[in-house]
């Protein structure tokens, strides 16, 4: 068996497609796009192409800004400094919404706002893992100028109803954000009739290559750039564009829009077939409604085994998936989300993630319920509470 | 931060090839009955360390000889990442053999040294230490309750880390033995810190009776003391100047008493220092927390202090209480 990738919500195999279209950029086409010359002018048609795959891909209009970055980082820290330079350090507009759910991107981001004086708060998710509409009307004051949630959970998949956040936003004349990196090629999405403002995604979660995202900003509104200098992006981000990767990352999402059904069918039933299988041995919890997840994510927790002791037996065995609880990075802490939900302390640092794709077969997802089955077995055999 | 560091996310790679021939195939998990210690001669003893909660625990069974008090079989039980399966495998295989008093000795760095490969690279990185130390601390547990020491009422008090329930004896000895000289390197040897920070400094969450930074600093001291014990010279005292006294008496009462006291709830404070022209000093003292107000503390806490100030200090040296 060869390796088994169960680990895309982390990051995804370039689609073979994707690459071949950014290759003549790597070799032919390498003029600067800003160029007047031939070696410019070829390049840019490609460019525009890309552009009305993009805005296509997630429903924007014409008057629209997409802005073509490095990485969802980027995207999440042009929002959130964006914010502090144009509203929050001059203007009775002190305060920023978000979740304890968000990516470092976001969170770190905001902790260096709170030293600037920002007031944050970030909501802790309910018993069952998700940041409601309610919860984020109470936070709102008159002094919030941005709220921040994801659309849906790298770890957990769940799917949050950033729609009815988008809602009340608009009803209190506060700025919405989302970070879609997680729902961008797994969703459909339409920000057309969506009510956000800012949408960041990145596009080696969607099968494109990695360096290189973008930030949707709603028409009429503006945001001081991150990055200073020339005139590329039409001064929203100054830097010579990544071609390639703009062209790949282009291609990808009309790739990943024309597969969401495939996504929906085909790379749910097998997730549904391992969770399936998972939650057949006993003392396994999943956490979230199978409907209210992206189609190809499940994170479960298994009495007894812990986390990184799991993924190390499933690497031995080929197959790669990630651990909940960071034991295995270097903050330790518990899973954040097995603690909201109130699963037992005993369990914070069970939690294993399995993220599939639509290059995910039935036999890669037979041989992992096998292994895991295993090696469940194994851990146990070794483990305090079994 | 430099070259080697930019690049993260090298943890599996930093473990040597031992700790990951002992995380797949463990030789020592498993459990050991009151049958076992029949057939063998010799009594069982469990002992349980960490908390699921923390991320990993561990149970340790040795049969000790019922004559010789010779560990004749050992094995443990492990919730936790590899680092701590394998640590505690060749915690458990270095126990075999040896008297309950010699295994004590084991220390967590003995643990980490069996694991390596070669001598001069570290078995685990920094942030794995901690699962050295737990396997070590059980051997600890397990002599305790060998002897029938009730290890938990006295550890309770003690806890510096409620998150991942760490003792103060725990963190000195991780100090100690592993010659630690930071808070970041406290948490990586004990995860005490890891988790709600509070135990770190003051101003955190919860207010907490020890913090690290506290413990490094004394411990430190202590062992530059001990490194050096001419630092102070006796009677050296009678002819400091009084800023300098009063540094002594502190640098005394820091080491050598409050940590005493601390275990009880009580503390000491200098309040104030009268000296004559023939060198005798008389030091004032202010009682704290468990020690204020106690009976016994006129007597015998007053002799300890004294004693100690006089040991280290100066032989004229008389204590009252303010």
């Amino acid at each position: 068996m060869e390796r088994i990738f169960l680990d895309n919500n982390a990051t995804t195999l370039v689609d073979p497609g994707v690459r071949d279209a950014m290759e003549p950029f790597y070799s032919q086409m390498y003029g600067n796009p800003n160029s007047l010359h031939a070696f410019g002018i070829e390049v840019r048609p490609y460019l525009h192409r890309a552009m009305e795959q993009l805005y296509a891909g997630i429903g924007a209009t014409d008057a629209d800004d997409v802005v073509i970055n490095s990485c969802a980082t980027e995207g999440n820290n042009t929002v959130i400094m964006g914010m502090y330079f144009s509203l929050l350090k001059e203007t009775r507009k002190k305060s920023i919404v978000t979740t304890e759910l968000e990516h470092p991107s976001i969170r770190e981001a905001c902790r260096f706002l709170e030293l600037q004086g920002v007031k944050v708060t970030y909501l802790c998710p309910n018993a069952d893992g998700l940041i409601t509409a309610e919860m984020v009307r109470e936070k709102i004051t008159d002094t919030t100028a941005l709220v921040s949630v994801m659309w849906a959970n790298n770890e957990t998949g769940q799917i949050l109803p950033v729609e009815e956040i988008g809602e009340v936003c608009r009803e209190r004349g506060v700025y919405m954000h989302t970070d879609a990196v997680q729902a961008v090629g797994k969703l459909p999405i339409d920000v057309s009739s969506f009510p956000v403002d800012f949408l960041t995604f990145s596009a080696h979660k969607f099968h494109g290559p990695k360096g290189i995202g973008g930030i949707y900003m709603r028409k009429g509104v503006r945001l001081p750039p991150l990055l200073h200098g020339g005139e590329q992006m039409g001064g929203h981000r100054a830097g010579t564009v990544n071609v390639p990767g703009f062209v790949g990352m282009g291609y990808a999402m009309e790739l990943a829009t024309k597969n969401l059904e495939y996504e929906q069918k085909h790379v749910r039933r097998l997730r549904d077939k391992l969770e399936d299988a998972l939650l057949k041995i006993k003392d396994v919890l999943v956490v979230g409604e199978r409907r209210m997840r992206t189609p190809n994510t499940v994170f479960v927790s298994i009495r007894g085994v812990e986390g990184e002791a799991l993924i190390w037996d499933l690497n031995q065995a080929g197959i790669a998936a990630s651990t909940g609880s960071a034991c295995a990075s270097e903050s330790l802490e518990a899973s954040p989300i097995l603690t909201a939900i109130g699963a037992d302390k005993e369990l914070a640092h069970t939690g294993v993630r399995f993220s599939l794709s639509r290059f995910t077969t039935e036999a890669e997802i037979d041989y992992t319920i096998e292994v895991v089955n295993k090696t469940i077995i194994r851990l146990r055999s070794v483990s305090t509470s079994y | 931060m430099a070259k080697n560091d930019l690049i993260g996310g090298s943890l599996w790679e930093q473990y040597s090839k031992k700790v990951a021939d002992r995380m797949n195939n463990p030789r020592h998990f498993g459990e050991l009955t009151e049958e076992d210690a029949r057939r063998m001669n010799g009594k069982l003893v469990i002992a349980n360390e960490g908390a699921e909660s923390c991320g990993d625990t561990v149970r340790l069974y040795w049969i000790v000889g019922n004559d010789d008090e010779v560990i004749k079989a050992a094995a443990f039980k492990s919730f936790g990442c590899g680092t701590a399966i394998a640590a505690t495998d060749m915690m458990a295989e270095m126990c075999i053999g040896k008297t309950v008093d010699e295994a004590t000795k084991i220390t967590n760095l003995d643990v980490e040294r069996a694991l390596r490969d070669t001598e001069d690279a570290a078995a685990v990185p920094p942030q794995k230490m901690h699962c050295s130390v737990m396997a070590s601390e059980v051997i600890k547990r397990a002599a305790a309750i060998y002897r029938n020491v009730d290890i938990a009422t006295l550890e309770e008090k003690d806890i510096v880390c409620e998150c991942a329930r760490v003792t103060l004896q725990t963190v000195e000895n991780a100090i100690r033995v592993n010659d630690l000289t930071s808070v970041e390197e406290i948490t990586d040897y004990t995860k005490a810190g890891a988790f709600c920070k509070s135990c770190i400094r003051p101003g955190g969450h919860e207010k907490r009776k020890y913090y690290l930074v506290d413990i490094l600093a004394r411990v430190r001291a202590e062992m530059a003391h001990e490194q050096n014990p001419d630092q102070i010279q006796l009677d050296d005292f009678s002819t400091m100047s009084v800023v300098k006294k009063i540094r002594a008496l502190e640098q005394v009462l820091d080491a050598e008493v409050r940590p005493v006291l601390a275990r009880d709830g009580g503390g000491v404070e200098l309040e104030d220092l009268h000296c004559d022209d023939t060198g005798a000093c008389i030091v004032e003292v202010r009682y704290k927390g468990a020690c204020k107000g106690c009976a016994g503390s006129v007597a015998g806490t007053l002799g300890f202090i004294q004693q100690a100030l006089q040991e280290k200090l100066s032989t004229s040296i008389e204590v009252k209480v303010a």
